[in-house]
């Protein structure tokens, strides 16, 4: 984001704990980012490393106990959503920000009809308002979202859509009350590659009709490089690099991200010669082991002593910022030499 | 439907080796759908549709998709845990469609196959060691339990699992130890042959990554062959000698993946390439984003399966279902008439 352009959604070192008889998992653990009018800002990582965790903070959707806010703010248009009361939240869920999920067929109800599962969202923030004008509300609503016949076809049940139609169903529900931030979680993660194509484009014609912002949610690259203005790579709960797309994509500074990127199969891979794939050795250390050090360090190539302390992110240059103690080309190579060596299979 | 002889002739004649070490003829599996009290067959999915093509010696074939369109159904089919409707299956020359249970396990040895999900294909209850050495118990009962063990051992260590795994239990691991513990109990058994049903899509980028390699890895040391099924074009790619798309039953497309991927003909897998996500944002992509979606397979279009979809069908093509004729590349194989 620019300086001085204001934000919508600021999320300032947020901590989100769970606490569970392993011990406290640090789910997510003090993360900063924020969204501008108008953008897509995507949150990437592997499972387990608090993408999820950190957009169902911000919808305040997590159960408490065992999941507790240890600290931070979420400043949604300058006021902060954790200090709201469960009413006032509810009154911003589904009317200022809205939620798209993975899993398009758990998040409809089965036994409701897709037009009154749209109309009811509509209905709870505008009270008063006429059945039937929910109803053509969210006839309207299927019709923005491609959905044909959508007279006829808001009278079907969930199971009788398929899969890419249900997200389209729960994308008119997100939109009915005009938001202004979604977001949306793996949006087509379950969806077919046809159909995930399909769901994109229409994401990008949404943003640009409504001025959209866009949180999104992925574990994959290719969304992120197809759809984000900007990226946070996230790792153990924390953010571990942060750039506009282009920039990140050019030149990853951090090492886990340039391990991203090279463990992705090379297109032309068939003609070029096969290489073996890029690894990144090990494993995520567990929730509920995480130490003050950079948590990356048993899997890093560049790791030595300095890396026992947590480096900070650190901006490199203008809006890239990275959290490592060897942000450099340096990474590039300490990659290339450990695949030279032939590393863990 | 009988496939053009030039296909035949091609498909029954890979490099060298004298013949391929699977061969599959106009494999059909159309599953009744049945209703009523009486059971009455009301119609069929008609999942797979005469499908053939072959697998050679230590040679990795990619069978790619959207979901529904049959892949996995072949898949299982070639290992009898589907029962195929019609066509043949043969195994180093022998056909293995019309052998009784304990005929077909002697074959079964040579034929394994490691499932997409590591959760739900590991029983819970054994531990990784009984897991593994399941499939010897059965196919070698002599050999002794600490030759037995000793075999476990070496196979954790070689698809990267600590030997202390042997005592524990599926839950205790992640997504990409487990499906290292599905590999292990594919080989045990020294296949020559794995059905790889979709084995990475489950897991993370960087596990993905480690996983192909291993697959890779035993492929050139034990001269494995793999039907890979994914629905990931460039995992497919990167693993693949030759591929096979599949649409709706029908495979339309047949080629070496240099050819496919460099030339690709149908208008099915030129929308499946051009639908798979920049790999970065500066990359200049045709895209074409297909319309629709895949129709059910219980009543499928009539001719060409694709032509509702496709952005160049004719009125001819919803009459009559184009043959897989060669194009381009010897050996490669185009369900489309339009294309050629």
């Amino acid at each position: 984001m620019a300086e001085g352009e204001k934000a919508l959604l600021e999320v300032r070192d947020l901590r989100t704990h769970f606490d569970t008889d392993a011990g406290t998992a640090r789910a997510v653990d003090g993360i900063s980012f924020a969204i501008a009018p108008g953008e897509c800002v995507a949150l990437v990582g592997e499972s387990g490393c608090g993408k999820s965790v950190s957009s169902m903070s911000v919808m305040r959707l997590l159960p408490s106990p065992p999941a507790r806010v240890a600290s931070g703010q979420i400043l949604f248009e300058g006021r902060d959503l954790l200090g709201l009361s469960n009413a006032e939240m509810c009154a911003v869920r589904g009317k200022d920000i809205a939620m798209i999920f993975q899993e398009p067929q758990s998040a409809l109800n089965p036994v409701f009809t897709i037009g009154d599962q749209v109309a009811e969202a509509y209905q709870i923030h505008h009270a008063g308002s006429r059945p039937r004008e929910a109803w053509e509300k969210a006839v309207a609503a299927l019709r923005s979202v491609g959905i044909p016949d959508p007279e006829s076809r808001a009278k079907d049940y969930p199971h009788q859509l398929s899969g890419g139609m249900k997200q389209r169903v729960c994308i008119a529900m997100a939109l009915i009350c005009s938001p202004k931030l979604i977001i949306a979680d793996e949006p087509t993660t379950a969806l077919d590659v046809t159909i995930q194509a399909q769901i994109l484009d229409l994401l990008r014609t949404l943003r640009k009709e409504h001025n959209l912002s866009l949180l999104l949610i992925t574990h994959d690259l290719g969304v992120v490089a197809e759809m984000a203005d900007r990226v946070c790579v996230m790792y153990a709960g924390k953010i571990v690099e942060t750039a506009p797309t282009r920039e990140l994509f050019a030149k990853p500074l951090h090492p886990y991200t340039q391990g991203l990127m090279r463990a992705r199969p090379e297109p032309g891979s068939s003609r070029h010669g096969r290489k073996r794939l890029a690894v990144i050795p090990g494993l995520v250390p567990a929730a509920t082991q995480f130490k003050d050090d950079c948590r990356f360090r048993t899997r890093c190539p560049l790791a030595d002593e300095k890396c026992g302390s947590e480096p900070a992110l650190q901006a490199y240059d203008g809006e890239h910022c990275a959290a490592c103690w060897h942000t450099s080309a340096a990474g590039v190579q300490a990659w290339d030499a450990r695949d030279a060596k032939g590393g863990p299979a | 439907m009988s496939e053009p002889n030039a296909v035949s002739q091609a498909q029954a004649a890979p490099a060298g080796q004298g013949g391929p070490l699977v061969e599959v003829k106009d494999l059909r599996k159309h599953f009744p759908i049945r209703r009523g009290l009486l059971s009455s067959v009301v119609g069929h999915v008609k999942a797979v549709t005469d499908v053939s093509f072959h697998v050679g010696e230590a040679e990795t074939l990619g069978l790619v998709g959207e979901s529904g369109c049959g892949k996995t159904t072949v898949g299982r089919s070639l290992l009898r845990l589907v029962e195929p409707s019609s066509g043949t299956i043969l195994f180093r020359g022998k056909d293995i469609t019309q052998l009784s249970n304990a005929e077909l396990r002697p074959f079964r040895r040579h034929m394994q196959i490691i499932f997409q999900d590591p959760y739900s294909s590991l029983n819970p209850r054994m531990t990784v060691e009984q897991i593994i050495a399941e499939g010897p118990l059965i196919h070698e009962p002599g050999v002794s339990s600490a030759q037995r063990r000793e075999h476990v051992m070496e196979l954790l260590r070689r698809v990267g699992l600590p030997p202390e795994s042997a005592d524990r239990y599926p839950h205790e691991f992640s997504g990409g130890q487990r499906q290292r513990i599905g590999i292990a109990r594919a080989l045990a058994v020294n296949p020559s042959f794995i059905v790889c049903d979709e084995p990475v899509s489950a897991l993370d980028v960087s596990v993905q990554a480690q996983i192909i390699n291993l697959l890779m890895d035993l492929q050139a040391e034990r001269k494995l062959s793999y039907l890979f099924i994914a629905h990931d074009l460039s995992v497919v790619e990167h693993i693949s000698q030759r591929v096979a798309v599949m649409y709706l039953g029908h495979i339309v497309e047949y080629a070496n993946t240099t050819d496919l991927y460099a030339d690709p003909r149908h208008p099915y897998t030129k929308a499946l390439l051009s639908a798979v996500p920049k790999r970065s944002p500066d990359d200049v992509k045709e895209r074409q984003i297909l319309g629709g979606e895949p129709p059910s397979p219980i009543s499928p279009p009539p001719g060409c399966p694709f032509a509702p979809r496709c952005p160049i069908a004719q009125p001819e093509c919803s009459k009559k279902l184009p043959e897989l004729e060669q194009m381009g590349a010897p050996s490669h194989f185009v369900r489309c008439p339009l294309v050629k």
